[in-house]
C-alpha cells in the first residue's frame, strides 16, 4: 500500500488539501470501504446459500456514507443504529468476524448468536445496536446523549436512522428534549431516498432538511457517496457538539444499491433499474474516492488491487470464522433474560426455565 | 414506627434512593415544579436539582424512550408516568427495547430502570382513565411488575425495585395514595422482589390478589368471618417474579381458591395462576376456582354502572360461598 501512497506526484489536483485529509487518512477510508463492500457481498453470499437467515438488510452503495461520519469520532463516542447497521458496527471497533458469526447466529457472533443481523451490540466499542423497530432508536440514543451530560462527559452520540423514520412519532418527541435540554447527539439521516418501497415524496409534504428546524435544531446536508466530503462534515459536527454546542441534524444523501432487504430485489416494483444503473454508474463512493486518489497521485490500479484483495481476504476470513463458529449451547435459550435473578419468586413460567 | 400516607412512603423510598445513589434520578411530566401530579416527588427538586428530577415534555414514547436509552448507558432512571393508561403510548420503548435489551446484546447492557405510576380504576374516571394495566407488562419475559398495596409495601418495594438491575413495571393505585399505614423509617428498609405476604390468616378458602384489590379482598375477609367463615388473603405484592410457593402453600391449606384481581378477565394475571395451580396442585383442590375481575367491559363513566364493573366485596364473598358449596 505504501509504495502506492508514494508513486507519482505531480502537478494533479489533490481534494484532500481541501477538506484537510491526509493521504494516509484517505488511502484507509478506501480500504474501509472496500472490505465494507466485501463483507457485504460476502453477507449477500451467505444468505443466498442459507448460512444467514432471516432479514438481512446490506449497506452496499452507502459505504461513503458510513465511513465518513464514523471515521472521525473518537473511541468513547457512541454509535447506535437502525437495522442496515454491519458495516457501522465494524466502522465503530466491532470485529468482522463477531459481526459476520452473529449474522450465522454463531457463539462467538457480537450478541452470542441472540440478536442476528439487526441486533448487533458491543458495549466496549460503544457500538449501542442495531434496533429493529423503525425510529426506536432515536430515543434510545438521546437517553444515551442524557447519561454524557448528566455525567458531565464530553462524548458525542450519533444515531443514525433511515429517511422513513422522520415520520414516526418518536423521531419528534426526541429530538425536542435533545433541543430543549441541549443533548450531545448527532441525527443522522441516512437518506437513500427510500424507507423500503416507498420514495420519500410520496410520505412527506416537506423536504427532509425541514424536519429538525421546528425543534431549532440546525440542519446540514452532505452528500455521502463523497466519503471526503463526508468525513470532513461530521468532524466539524462532532467538534460542534462536543464543545457543547447541542444537537444536530444532518440529512446524509446516499443511495442502496441493493434491494430493502434480501427478499427485494434490486430495483423493485419501486424504483426504475435505471435509476439504480445510473446512480451505481455516478455516484459509487469507492469509484468517486478512487477518482480523487488517483488524480491526486496517491493511489493507483495496481494499489487499488492489493487493498481490495486485503478487503476480501478479510471478509473470506470472516465467513470462515462465522462457519467453524459453534451455535450457541442449548443452555443459552434461558441465559440473559434477568440481570438479577431474584431470590424469591419465579421469573419463568414455561415450566422449564427455571434454573 | 410512623404512620404515613401511601404517597409519603412513595416519596420516602425515592428520596432515600436518590440520596443513597447518584446515579438514580426521576423523569416524567410535573415531576419537578409541580412537586407531581399526585405530589409522589413532593420537595425533591429542590433537594436534587433538576438533572436528577426531570420536567418531560408530554411526549411519552419519546422521555421513556430517553430513560431507557439512560438506563443502556449506565444511569438508573425512574420514570413516572402521570397514569398507566398514558404508558401505552410508551409502551413499545418497555417492551422492544427496555424488556429485550439484555437478552438481545447477550447480556452486554442490563437495563435496571423503574417504570412507575398509578394504574387501575379511580372514581368516574371513565373508559380511558380506568384499566388495570399489570398484564401487558407482565407478559412479556425481562419485565418485572410489582403492585404494593399498603404504605409499608410501598416504600419497601420500590426501593428493592429502584435497587433491582432489571426493568421494572411499578403500579401504585391511584385511589391508594391517601391510605395510612405503619412504615419503618429504616434507610435499607427494602421488601424482596417476590415475596408474597399473607395479609390475613383464614384457613377455609384463599383469596389470591394484588394491588389495591387486597383492601377489597380484606373487606370481604371480614365480612365472611361473621358468616364463620375465615379466608387467608395472599397479596402477591409482585406479579413477576410471583411467590408461587406462598400460593401453593395456600392453596393445600383451604383447597379452595378465589383469585381477585381490577383487570378484565381474559389472559389476566388470574388466568396464568389458575393454569399454575391446576398444573401442581390438582389433588389439592376440592372446587374449582373461580375468579372475580372488572366486568368484561369498557370502564363506564356512570356512577351506577361503575359499581357494577368493578370487583367488589359482595362478588368477592359470593365466589368464596360457591368454592365452598355454602
Amino acid at each position: 500500500m505504501a509504495d502506492a501512497t508514494t508513486k507519482k506526484k505531480g502537478a494533479k489536483t489533490d481534494v484532500l488539501k481541501q477538506y484537510g485529509v491526509s493521504p494516509e487518512l484517505a488511502l484507509d477510508m478506501m480500504r474501509d470501504m472496500l472490505l465494507y463492500r466485501r463483507f457485504e457481498e460476502k453477507a449477500e453470499e451467505g444468505y443466498a446459500i442459507g448460512k444467514i437467515g432471516g432479514f438481512c438488510h446490506l449497506h452496499i452503495g452507502q459505504e461513503g456514507a458510513c465511513v465518513g461520519s464514523i471515521k472521525p469520532l473518537r473511541p468513547d463516542d457512541y454509535v447506535m443504529s437502525a437495522y442496515r447497521e454491519h458495516t457501522q458496527a465494524i466502522a465503530k471497533g466491532v470485529t468482522p468476524n463477531a459481526v459476520m458469526a452473529e449474522l450465522y447466529g454463531k457463539a462467538d457472533g457480537a450478541s452470542g448468536g441472540k440478536g442476528g443481523s439487526m441486533h448487533i451490540f458491543d458495549a466496549e466499542v460503544r457500538f449501542m445496536g442495531g434496533h429493529g423497530i423503525v425510529g426506536g432508536q432515536v430515543p434510545l440514543a438521546t437517553g444515551i446523549a442524557w447519561k454524557i451530560k448528566y455525567r458531565k462527559e464530553d462524548s458525542v452520540v450519533i444515531v443514525y436512522m433511515g429517511d422513513a423514520a422522520v415520520n414516526q412519532g418518536g423521531f419528534h418527541e426526541a429530538l425536542n428534549m435533545a433541543a430543549i435540554w441541549d443533548l450531545p447527539a448527532i441525527y443522522v439521516v441516512e437518506n437513500n431516498e427510500y424507507g423500503m418501497g416507498t420514495a420519500f415524496s410520496r410520505v412527506s409534504k416537506t423536504d427532509m432538511t425541514t424536519k429538525a428546524l421546528p425543534y431549532g435544531i440546525p440542519c446540514s446536508t452532505v452528500d455521502g457517496q463523497d466519503v471526503l466530503a463526508t468525513y470532513a462534515h461530521f468532524r466539524g459536527l462532532a467538534e460542534e457538539v462536543r464543545g457543547g454546542g447541542g444537537p444536530r441534524f444532518v440529512n446524509l444523501q446516499t443511495y442502496r444499491f441493493r434491494g430493502h432487504s434480501m427478499s427485494d430485489p434490486v430495483s423493485g416494483t419501486y424504483r426504475p433499474t435505471k435509476e439504480v444503473e445510473q446512480k451505481k454508474a455516478e455516484h459509487d463512493p469507492i469509484v468517486t474516492l478512487r477518482e480523487q486518489l488517483f488524480a491526486a497521485g496517491h493511489l493507483d490500479q495496481d494499489g487499488l488491487e492489493v487493498m481490495d484483495q486485503e478487503a476480501r481476504k478479510i471478509a473470506q476470513d470472516a465467513a470462515d470464522f462465522a462457519e467453524n463458529s459453534p451455535p450457541p449451547d442449548a443452555s443459552q435459550l434461558y441465559a440473559h433474560v434477568w440481570a438479577e435473578i431474584n431470590a424469591n419468586g419465579r421469573l419463568f413460567f414455561d415450566g422449564r426455565g427455571e434454573h | 414506627m410512623a404512620v404515613i400516607t401511601y404517597r409519603e412512603a412513595l416519596n420516602q423510598a425515592l428520596h432515600e434512593e436518590m440520596a443513597r445513589d447518584p446515579d438514580v434520578f426521576l423523569m416524567g411530566e410535573e415531576v419537578a415544579q409541580y412537586d407531581g401530579a399526585y405530589k409522589v416527588s413532593k420537595g425533591l427538586l429542590a433537594e436534587y436539582g433538576d438533572m436528577r428530577v426531570v420536567d418531560s415534555p408530554i411526549s411519552e414514547l419519546g422521555f421513556t424512550g430517553l430513560c431507557v436509552g439512560a438506563s443502556m448507558a449506565g444511569l438508573r432512571p425512574v420514570v413516572e408516568f402521570m397514569t398507566f393508561n398514558f404508558a401505552f403510548l410508551a409502551i413499545d420503548q418497555v417492551i422492544n427495547s427496555a424488556a429485550k435489551m439484555y437478552y438481545m446484546s447477550e447480556g452486554q447492557f442490563p437495563m435496571p430502570i423503574v417504570f412507575r405510576g398509578p394504574t387501575g380504576g379511580a372514581l368516574q374516571l371513565s373508559a380511558q382513565h380506568s384499566q388495570a394495566c399489570e398484564t401487558y407488562y407482565s407478559h412479556a419475559p425481562g419485565c418485572k411488575v410489582v403492585t404494593p398495596a399498603t404504605p409499608a409495601d410501598a416504600k419497601g418495594l420500590l426501593k428493592a425495585s429502584i435497587r433491582d438491575n432489571d426493568p421494572v413495571a411499578f403500579m401504585e393505585g391511584e385511589l391508594l395514595y391517601n391510605l395510612k399505614g405503619e412504615v419503618p423509617e429504616d434507610d435499607d428498609y427494602v421488601i424482596p422482589l417476590g415475596v408474597a405476604d399473607l395479609k390475613n390468616e383464614g384457613g377455609d378458602v384463599s383469596i389470591v390478589t394484588h394491588g389495591k384489590m387486597v383492601h377489597v379482598a380484606l373487606q370481604a375477609a371480614s365480612k365472611l368471618e361473621k358468616d364463620g367463615i375465615y379466608a387467608d388473603v395472599l397479596d402477591l405484592r409482585t406479579i413477576r417474579p410471583l411467590d408461587m410457593d406462598a400460593i401453593l402453600t395456600t392453596v393445600r391449606k383451604t383447597n379452595r381458591v378465589v383469585y381477585l384481581e381490577e383487570g378484565w378477565p381474559y389472559a389476566g394475571t388470574g388466568a396464568q395462576i389458575v393454569s399454575m395451580i391446576q398444573e401442581e396442585a390438582f389433588d389439592d383442590l376440592d372446587a374449582p376456582i373461580l375468579r372475580v375481575t372488572q366486568a368484561d367491559v369498557p370502564m363506564p363513566y356512570a356512577k351506577n354502572l361503575e359499581l357494577l364493573a368493578k370487583p367488589s366485596a359482595e362478588r368477592v364473598i359470593e365466589a368464596c360461598k360457591k368454592v365452598l358449596y355454602r
